[in-house]
C-alpha cells in the first residue's frame, strides 16, 4: 500500500487523492485559487494566468497546468502573486466593454466577480482593442467579443464536450479572437445552439438572446390570453437565483410567481413528456414488432436533433418521430385551449420556461408552425424567468406555493425524471413494462439506467425478449457511439441523446453555477420528487386517457401524428460557400451545381464533378453552363446531388447529369 | 482558369492523403495555386479532411503568410517598422494609396493589378524607407518616387492589354 501523501498549502498539511493539477488539491483545501481557462470539464489550456502559486524551489507556476507532487511546498497568496493577478486582471479590464451594469452577466461574471476580489479600484493601462460590431443574427445567442477575454472555454467545450468545434481562435497578436468559420454568424454554420459555450463562458461574451420583452408586452396585452408551461429542471434550478441550495423544488413557488406576473394559466410540460412516453414508447413497440428502423433515437433534445440532421443524415428515420415534449405542449394547447379559455386562436400566447437554450431554436423550426404561427411563442430560460420575477419584485423564496392548472398541469413521476440523463429511457421503460408483459406491479425504478457515465449501457429483459439500451449525454460521447455503431462494434435498440451533460438540468438556461456539484444536487431533487407524486407511470396519468378520448384519438393515430409527431430534415452544416468552377461569358447560361458537401463527398461527388468538368470542357457545352461546387443541399441520404438548372438530380451518376442538362438545354432553345 | 485549379487542389488534398495533421502544408500549396485562401476552398478542405471549418479558418488566419483575401498582380509591400516609420513610410503608404484609390480597410485595387501590405520590417533598416514591389527592393523611397514606380508598371500593363 502506498503512504498517503501530502502537499502544504500556505503551511496547511493537504492529501493528494489522485487530483489531475496542484490546482484541483489547492482548492480542497479550501483555498480558492482563482481561474479563467480552467474548467473541470475541459482539458487543461494554461492560457490565463489567474492560477499562480509559488512551489518552494521551483518558483511561480500556474497550478492548473502542474501536477502535485508529494511534499510540495506552495505559497498561494504572495506580494509577488497578487501583484501579477491583478496585472492580468487590469490588462482584461482595460480592453472589456464595462457594460456591467447592463450585462446579462452582471451578478454572474467572473472578471467582475476577480475584480472586486482582488480590490482593483482603477485600471492602470489603456485600451487597444477597437470595438467590434455583436454578432446576434442567430435566434438563440448573442455573442459580444468585446467582452471576450479569451479564455477558450467556449471553444473547448464545443469541441471537446459537443464534438462540434463550431467557434474557434482566428487571427493572432491584437486581432485574435473567438469565431465561427469565416467570422461568419453562429447561425450560418453547424452550431446547434446548445449553449454549452455560454454556461462556461466566464463574461457575458456568449450569452443567450433573451425573449422577456416580447413576453411582458404579451402579458400586458389585454386582448391576449398567455398560458405557460414549466419544463422539469426548470423546478429544481430555479431557486438558485435567489439563494437557495441547488436541488430545492420549487414548483409551488414558481407557480405563484407566474400567477402574480400576470399569466392566465400555469401547466406543466411534464404532462407533455407523459404523452411523450406514450407516443414514443408504441412507436418503438411498432419498430420493434413491424421491422422498423432500430435503433430508436429519442428526439425531445433539439441541440441533438440538429446535430443528427447535420452530421448523420443516414440515421434520420433512426429517429423518433415524436415532438419534443415542448412541442406537444404547444400543439396542443394551441388546439384545445381556444375553445377551453374561451379566446381567439390568434389571442392565445404560448410561452414556455425551458432550461435550454436549443429549444428557442426549436420552437422556431418551420415544422413547428402553423399559418405562419409557432405552436410555441416564446421561449424564456430559466434564468429568464428568474430576471422576470427579480425585476417585478416579487419574493420568490416567500411565496406561498400554488398548485399548477389542470388538465395540461397534471404529471406523474415519468414526466418529471424527463430532465434528467436517463430519464426519459426510464419512463419508457416504465411503459414498455407494463405493455410487453401485462405487468402492472409496484417496483417501477429502473436505476440501471441512471448515473453520470457520458455513455451507459443497459440490457433489459420483458417477456422473454432482451431490449438493449444506450444512454448518452454530450454530443461528443453521440458521436463517439454513433461511430461505433456505425463499424458494428455495437448495436442497440433504444437510445437516449440529450446535448448537455447531466441532461436537461446542466442546460445553459438554467442559473450560472461554478461548483462541480451543482447538477448531482439538481438530478437527485429531480428523482425525488418523482417519489413525492402518487403516480410514477404516464400510462397511469388519468388526464392524458382523458386527452386521448377527447381530442387525440387512439395511440399513434391520425390525429395524434398530425399534432405530436414530426419529419427531419438534412441539413447544411455551413451557408454561402459555393466554389466556383467553370463560368462562361454568356448572360443565360445554365447553372448546375455540384454537392461537395461531406455526405456527397463520401458517395464520390469529387469524382463526378472532375468528370463531368472533364466532359463539358471537351464539348460545346462550355459556353453554355456556369458550374459551381456548393455544400449541401440537405438531401444528404439520396447524394451525391446536383443541381441543373431548377431540378435537383439525386443519385447522380454522369449519364443522367448529361441527360439533364441536355434536355433543359433543347428547352431552352 | 479556376477549373484546373480545383483540381488541382483535389490533387493537393490526395497527396497528403487527406491527413489531418498536413493541413498547414495542404494551405500552403493550395495558396500557391490560388495566390490567397478563398473561403469556399477552405470549406471544400474542411469536408475532405473532416475537420470543422472553424479549426481551418483559425489555421489561416493565424499566419501571416496565409492570405484571406484575393491580391493584386503586384504585391506592393510597404516597411512601417521603426526606422522606417521614422524616415517617413507613412507618406509613402499615403500616397501610394491615394493614387490607387485604397484605404486602410481596401488593399487590392479593382482591376486586381496592386495589392498594398505593411510589414513590421523587412530587415533593410539602412535603407529606410524601404518598399518592395514584387521581389525587387527599394530604398529611401520618397512618395513622388513610390508614385513613378507604380505608375511605370500600370504603363507595361496597358501595354500588354493592347498588345493582346
Ligand atoms: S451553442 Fe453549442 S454547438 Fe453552438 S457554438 Fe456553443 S457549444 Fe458549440
Ligand atoms: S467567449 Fe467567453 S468563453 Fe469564449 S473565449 Fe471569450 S471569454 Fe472565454
Ligand atoms: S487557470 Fe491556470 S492558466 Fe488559466
Ligand atoms: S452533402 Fe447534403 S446534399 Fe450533398
Amino acid at each position: 500500500m502506498n503512504k498517503k501523501a501530502f502537499i502544504y498549502v500556505d503551511g496547511i498539511k493537504a492529501p493528494i487523492n489522485g487530483e489531475r493539477n496542484l490546482l484541483e488539491v489547492i482548492r480542497k483545501a479550501n483555498i480558492d485559487i482563482p481561474t479563467f481557462c480552467y474548467h473541470s470539464e475541459l482539458s487543461v489550456y494554461g492560457a490565463c494566468r489567474m492560477c499562480m502559486v509559488d512551489v518552494e524551489g521551483q518558483g511561480l507556476m500556474a497550478s492548473c497546468s502542474v501536477a502535485p507532487q508529494p511534499d510540495m511546498k506552495v505559497k498561494t497568496n504572495t506580494a509577488e502573486i497578487r501583484e501579477l493577478r491583478k496585472i492580468a486582471v487590469e490588462l482584461l479590464l482595460a480592453n472589456h466593454e464595462k457594460s456591467c451594469p447592463t450585462c446579462k452577466r452582471s451578478a454572474t461574471c467572473k472578471l467582475q466577480d476577480l475584480g472586486r476580489k482582488l480590490g482593483i479600484d482603477k485600471v492602470r493601462f489603456k485600451p487597444i482593442n477597437k470595438q467590434q460590431p455583436l454578432e446576434d443574427a442567430s435566434q438563440v445567442l448573442v455573442r459580444d467579443p468585446n467582452k471576450c477575454i479569451l479564455c477558450g472555454d467556449c471553444v473547448r467545450m464545443c469541441a471537446e464536450v459537443q464534438g462540434i468545434g463550431a467557434i474557434d481562435f482566428a487571427y493572432r497578436g491584437h486581432d485574435v479572437a473567438v469565431l465561427p468559420a469565416f467570422g461568419k454568424s453562429l447561425d450560418k454554420v453547424e452550431c446547434v445552439f446548445c449553449g454549452q459555450c455560454a454556461r462556461v463562458c466566464p463574461t457575458g461574451a456568449l450569452t443567450a438572446k433573451s425573449h422577456v420583452q416580447e413576453v411582458w408586452k404579451a402579458l400586458d396585452d389585454k386582448n391576449k390570453k398567455v398560458v405557460v408551461q414549466i419544463a422539469p429542471a426548470v423546478r429544481v434550478a430555479i431557486g438558485e437565483m435567489f439563494g437557495k441550495e441547488p436541488g430545492t423544488v420549487s414548483t409551488g413557488q414558481i407557480v405563484s410567481a407566474l400567477k402574480i406576473l400576470g399569466f392566465d394559466r400555469v401547466y406543466d410540460t411534464c404532462f407533455a413528456a407523459d404523452l411523450t412516453v406514450i407516443e414514443e414508447g408504441s412507436e418503438f413497440i411498432r419498430r420493434v414488432t413491424q421491422d422498423g428502423a432500430l435503433p430508436q433515437f429519442t428526439s425531445c433534445c433539439p441541440g441533438w436533433v440538429k446535430f443528427v440532421e447535420q452530421y448523420y443524415p443516414e440515421y434520420l428515420d433512426n429517429l423518433s418521430t415524436c415532438r419534443s415534449p415542448q412541442q406537444m405542449f404547444g400543439s396542443l394547447a394551441k388546439k384545445i385551449l381556444p375553445d377551453d379559455l374561451n379566446v381567439a386562436p390568434k389571442d392565445l400566447v404560448v410561452v414556455s420556461i425551458m432550461p435550454c437554450t436549443a429549444k428557442k431554436f426549436e420552437a422556431a423550426r418551420p415544422e413547428f408552425l402553423r399559418d405562419e404561427i409557432p405552436d410555441v411563442d416564446y421561449v424564456l430560460t430559466t434564468q429568464e424567468l428568474g430576471q422576470m420575477i427579480e425585476s417585478s419584485g416579487i419574493n420568490f423564496v416567500n411565496l406561498q406555493p400554488e398548485s399548477l392548472d389542470l388538465p395540461l398541469g397534471f404529471k406523474t413521476g415519468a414526466g418529471v425524471i424527463f430532465g434528467n440523463t436517463g430519464g426519459v429511457s426510464e419512463a419508457v421503460l416504465r411503459f414498455l413494462n407494463e405493455k410487453l408483459t401485462g405487468n402492472t406491479q409496484d417496483n417501477f425504478e429502473f436505476t440501471e439506467v441512471r448515473g453520470t457515465e457520458g455513455i451507459r449501457e443497459a440490457q433489459v429483459t420483458f417477456d422473454g425478449k432482451t431490449y438493449s439500451l444506450a444512454v448518452v449525454h454530450g454530443l461528443g460521447n453521440a458521436r463517439k457511439l454513433i461511430e461505433n455503431i456505425k463499424n458494428g462494434s455495437c448495436r442497440y435498440d433504444l437510445i437516449e441523446v440529450m446535448s448537455c451533460p447531466g441532461g436537461c438540468i446542466g442546460g445553459a438556461g438554467q442559473p450560472i453555477s461554478f461548483d462541480s456539484d451543482t447538477r448531482e444536487k439538481r438530478t437527485k431533487a429531480l428523482y425525488e420528487a418523482d417519489k413525492m407524486l402518487q403516480l410514477h407511470k404516464s400510462q397511469e396519468n388519468p388526464y392524458i386517457k382523458k386527452c386521448y378520448d377527447t381530442h387525440l384519438g387512439e395511440v399513434g393515430g391520425a390525429v395524434a401524428h398530425h399534432l405530436l409527431h414530426t419529419h427531419y430534415k438534412s441539413r447544411k452544416r455551413i451557408h454561402d460557400a459555393d466554389l466556383s468552377l467553370m463560368a462562361s461569358k454568356e448572360a443565360q447560361q445554365l447553372e448546375i451545381r455540384v454537392c461537395v458537401g461531406t455526405s456527397c463527398y463520401l458517395r464520390g461527388s469529387q469524382d463526378l464533378l472532375h468528370a463531368l468538368l472533364c466532359d463539358i470542357h471537351h464539348s460545346d457545352l462550355k459556353d453554355k453552363v456556369d458550374v459551381k461546387a456548393t455544400f449541401c443541399f440537405e438531401k444528404c441520404s439520396q447524394g451525391p446531388v446536383v443541381r441543373i438548372g431548377d431540378k435537383l438530380v439525386t443519385s447522380a451518376t454522369l449519364e443522367k447529369v448529361k441527360e439533364e442538362i441536355e434536355s433543359q438545354l433543347r428547352k431552352r432553345q | 482558369m479556376p477549373l484546373r485549379k480545383f483540381e488541382k487542389v483535389c490533387e493537393i488534398i490526395n497527396t497528403y492523403n487527406k491527413d489531418k495533421s498536413k493541413l498547414i502544408p495542404i494551405l500552403q500549396d493550395v495558396q500557391r495555386e490560388y495566390r490567397y485562401l478563398p473561403e469556399e476552398i477552405m470549406a471544400y478542405i474542411a469536408t475532405s479532411l473532416d475537420i470543422p471549418p472553424a479549426k481551418v479558418f483559425g489555421v489561416a488566419s493565424f499566419y501571416a503568410h496565409f492570405a484571406l483575401e484575393p491580391r493584386g498582380k503586384h504585391i506592393i509591400r510597404l516597411c512601417c517598422g521603426t526606422a522606417c516609420h521614422v524616415k517617413g513610410s507613412l507618406g509613402l503608404l499615403e500616397a501610394l494609396r491615394k493614387r490607387l484609390n485604397l484605404t486602410a480597410e481596401k488593399h487590392t485595387t479593382d482591376d486586381m493589378l496592386f495589392t498594398i501590405e505593411t510589414v513590421s520590417c523587412l530587415g533593410a533598416c539602412g535603407l529606410a524607407p524601404v518598399m518592395v514591389i514584387n521581389e525587387d527592393v527599394y530604398g529611401q523611397v520618397t512618395p513622388v518616387m513610390a508614385v513613378n514606380l507604380v505608375e511605370k508598371i500600370m504603363i507595361e500593363e496597358n501595354g500588354n492589354e493592347t498588345g493582346a
